[in-house]
């Protein structure tokens, strides 16, 4: 009967210390978990590079990361806890275009529309001096020297005749 | 009362800028000489009037006249002296003040030139000048009174110029004070070197829409300006040097630049004016360009006005601001008149504009003049749409947008470096006519040269592409300045048997304006060094120390050693100032002392960094307010820029090319050149 119960005990024991290291495995990996997700609090260097392409919302053209107001202060603190979330940088741009617009960021949403124009005024420019080139060499040629307002077809023999032309 | 005299004074002097207008007009339409004189008179009147009204407002700045509104909101009782004068430019009211009354200076010596010559120029001359400054000194009178007083009503308390019924004056106990952050020496000078720079450009512009006006269209205006215009290229250069400085020392984000639509505003007219310092030469060697020139002058003077107007008319916050605010439609509405009236007339005179020579060559010193103003002006259309874009998003979309660095860094980077290539190009073409072969010629030694200095830089400083371009373009327009002085100075020394020195000196005084501008090609190259220094090779880190920890970035350690916290009563300001010992290598070198300043009267914080500057590179400590500041842990931020020392020096060598280039030429000295060149065509003619 003695033996009956120590066997039981032995059963019973025997089970606990198992729930028990199961458990305690369990509790250091949830633990591990936990800490792999908040992860090291994010340095003032990677607040900074994400602060550094967003503006502050209320002060007229200044960047988050120089931007000295109490209320930017608590933005900059804003990206490091959505960092230690592991949020990353997009998600934490788009955030703020949620909350505050499109003008917290640097750059204008729709890049193709702000660099269309200056592109298009540059090849326009381009495009009327080389006519303006071309208008201003072609009577220049032909009042010159008739002959010379024939094709030429050899590059090499036209310049060889400017240099000649120069030489006398 | 003394505020009531200045406002009389200040009225008085709109009433006589109107009357100059109007009796310069019906002189020269009525052909009456002497109302022309009275016209001019009037004109030379405004500057004394407008200094005994400046004069006013700076006595009740000092003295703390805080019933005036400007006053009240531009300085306080613990502000020096020196800060309360020149807080007359700190605020929307006295900096329009500020603008006439240098404008009327500027116009004073004008016409206190010899017009013997030019005479059918002066009274229309007088109609630009006084036109500009009328709509100024009206923006004073009618919208912006800076001796407007503060009365309490039963409504409450606000300024009116005269006193309504049923009010008392009200005078607070002390002002807001001005903004700290205009608290600093270089904010003392920037603002009237940008002003002085913006003025001045109004006189080539008088003078062009003079010529156009009397249809004298030859290159006499240009001449006539040439002066004016590089002294007003000077001040606006200078100005933007100054604000660059201002910003790198005050605001506290390690840089100089930022791109900020006010600084834009002010770099916009400044890209026009060197496009047209550039392209009027072309007219005067080559008697082309005319009509491009026109447009140039009109257009600088229309961003002129356009930059006062983006920085005073709230525009830029927001366009419906703009659209509340008194003065941004008229500013508006002055911008678009001048423009049509200028453009309009400009198409009336454009037959008697036409070229009297043709291009002869793709490689001419013109032809590459004029892709440099392509390259100018396409910079200054990045600059116009990257500020008027938000505008344009907000009341077209209704959403607004911000255009930062990124944008502009991209869009003008190309750009720069097209322009420099041109400056290393252009000074070795010639005139009239170059082919491949001659410029080749001239050009493969400097670029031999620049070559073997990018491949130095390359073995022992960086690899990234973006520098090594920049350096190799920086390399050859300095090495192609040199040659150019060199070839210059040997030939007079062989020529006259001077030696080097004393021929490279007679060199630059027989030609101040070449040679100077070769100055400040040089000078611009030192200036890119810094910018391609802080540019790409700038370095930054932060982080919280307790006493006696450290920090390190590139090869420096800054150990945090001490705090120390003090008022400054009289001068309204709490000081927080921390210590840290700087090594370099493990080598110690000395201390940096970065402070943040709290004014009580304005409740701002001013940053003011700690900087270790070398010409190899600046160590720039900020002790920024992430943190309570304290013994037990303060913030850090520091900035390694390199090269960036460079871009100061470059500017006092611009400074130093400009005086040679604008100084003027004795009188013996264009003599005997004139006499010269005589004998020269009589010798021609005799062979």
């Amino acid at each position: 009967m003695r033996a009956r119960y120590r066997s039981r005990f032995l059963e019973i024991t025997g089970y606990g210390v198992l729930v028990a290291v199961v458990a305690a495995l369990a509790v250091a990996l949830l633990a591990q978990t936990v800490a792999f997700a908040q992860g090291p609090a994010p340095t003032d260097n990677e607040v900074n590079r994400i602060a550094k392409q967003l503006y502050c919302p209320v002060c007229e053209s200044t960047p988050l990361d120089v931007c000295p107001t109490e209320a930017c202060r608590q933005w900059r603190e804003l990206i490091r806890e959505m960092l230690a979330d592991g949020r990353n940088e997009a998600e934490i741009k788009q955030y703020f275009v949620e909350h505050y617009g499109p003008q917290v960021l640097n750059e204008p949403p729709n890049r193709l529309a702000s660099y269309l124009v200056p592109v298009v005024a540059f090849l326009l420019g381009a495009f009327l001096l080389f006519r303006g080139f071309r208008m201003w060499l072609k009577p220049s040629i032909t009042e010159a020297d008739p002959a010379s307002a024939a094709p030429v077809r050899d590059p090499y023999i036209a310049k060889l005749e400017e240099e000649l032309k120069k030489q006398k | 009362m003394i505020a009531n005299l200045g406002f009389s004074v200040l009225f008085i002097s709109f009433l006589v800028t109107l009357y100059s207008v109007f009796a310069a007009i019906y002189g020269e339409r009525r052909q009456v000489p002497a109302m022309v004189e009275s016209a001019r008179r009037a004109m030379l009147l405004t500057w004394p009037l407008l200094t005994l009204t400046a004069g006013i407002l700076i006595y009740l700045l000092v003295n703390n006249h805080f019933e005036l509104q400007f006053v009240y909101e531009v300085t306080s009782r613990s502000m020096p002296t020196y800060l309360k004068v020149t807080a007359w430019w700190g605020g929307q009211a006295g900096s329009l003040l500020f603008w006439s009354w240098l404008m009327s200076a500027f116009t004073s010596l004008v016409t206190l030139r010899k017009w013997d010559r030019d005479r059918e120029f002066l009274p229309w001359v007088i109609v630009v000048s006084c036109v500009t400054m009328a709509f100024f000194i009206g923006m004073n009178v009618f919208f912006e009174n800076p001796f407007a007083q503060l009365y309490q009503t039963f409504d409450g308390v606000a300024a009116h110029t005269f006193q309504p019924a049923n009010s008392i004056l009200f005078t607070p106990e002390d002002g807001r004070g001005l903004n700290p952050l205009l608290r600093h020496p270089g904010m003392v000078i920037h603002p009237p070197m940008l002003y002085l720079g913006f003025v001045a450009f109004v006189i080539p512009y008088a003078f062009a829409l003079a010529a156009l006006i009397t249809g004298r269209t030859d290159d006499r205006w240009i001449r006539l300006t040439r002066r004016w215009t590089l002294w007003a290229w000077l001040f606006l250069s200078f100005g933007l040097v100054l604000g660059g400085r201002w910003a790198y020392d005050v605001l506290g984000w390690g840089g100089y630049w930022g791109w900020d639509p006010v600084e834009i505003a002010a770099f916009m007219p400044w890209l026009t004016g060197t496009a047209f310092l550039h392209s009027v030469m072309i007219q005067e060697k080559r008697g082309m360009l005319k009509h491009w020139n026109m447009l140039l002058i009109i257009l600088t003077y229309s961003l002129v006005i356009f930059g006062t107007f983006l920085t005073r008319s709230g525009v830029l916050s927001s366009v419906h601001s703009f659209a509340q605010s008194a003065i941004g439609p008229l500013f508006f509405a002055f911008i678009g008149l001048s423009l049509i009236t200028s453009v309009a007339l400009l198409i009336h005179r454009w037959g008697s504009l036409k070229s009297e020579t043709q291009m002869t060559s793709l490689l001419s010193r013109e032809a590459l003049f004029l892709l440099n103003n392509l390259l100018f002006m396409s910079i200054l259309v990045v600059c116009f749409w990257g500020v008027m874009f938000p505008l344009i998003s907000e009341l077209f979309t209704g959403q607004k947008v911000t255009v930062g660095p990124p944008f502009y860094e991209r869009a003008t980077a190309p750009l720069f470096a097209a322009l420099m290539l041109l400056m290393g190009i252009a000074p070795l073409s010639a005139w009239g006519h170059s082919t491949v072969k001659t410029l080749g010629r001239a050009i493969w030694k400097p670029i031999i040269g620049a070559l073997a200095i990018t491949l130095v830089l390359f073995v022992t400083y960086t690899q990234k592409v973006g520098a090594l371009i920049g350096f190799f373009l920086i390399a050859l327009v300095i090495l192609v300045t040199i040659y150019e002085y060199w070839r210059g100075g040997y030939a007079r020394q062989r020529s006259q048997g001077e030696n080097i020195f004393t021929a490279l000196w007679n060199l630059t005084g027989r030609n101040r304006r070449r040679y100077g501008g070769y100055i400040i090609h040089l000078s611009m190259m030192l200036m890119a060094v810094g910018i391609l220094g802080i540019e790409i090779f700038q370095v930054e880190t932060q982080g919280t120390l307790a006493q006696g920890e450290s920090l390190s970035l590139a090869n420096y350690e800054l150990r945090y050693k001490e705090i120390a916290q003090w008022d400054d009563l009289p001068s309204g300001v709490n000081y927080r100032r921390a210590v840290v010992d700087v090594y370099q290598d493990g080598e110690y070198l000395g201390q940096l002392a970065p402070r943040i300043d709290y004014y009580y009267d304005s409740q701002q914080n001013m940053t003011i960094p700690g900087q270790r500057s070398t010409l190899k590179d600046d160590l720039y400590v900020l002790l920024v307010n992430w943190e309570p500041v304290a013994a037990t842990g303060a913030t850090f931020k520091v900035y390694v820029n390199p090269l960036v020392n460079w871009l100061w020096l470059g500017s006092l060598l611009f400074l130093a090319g400009i005086v040679v280039a604008a100084w003027p030429e004795k009188e013996t000295e264009r003599v005997a050149v004139r006499a010269k060149a005589r004998v020269q065509q009589q010798t021609s003619a005799a062979d």
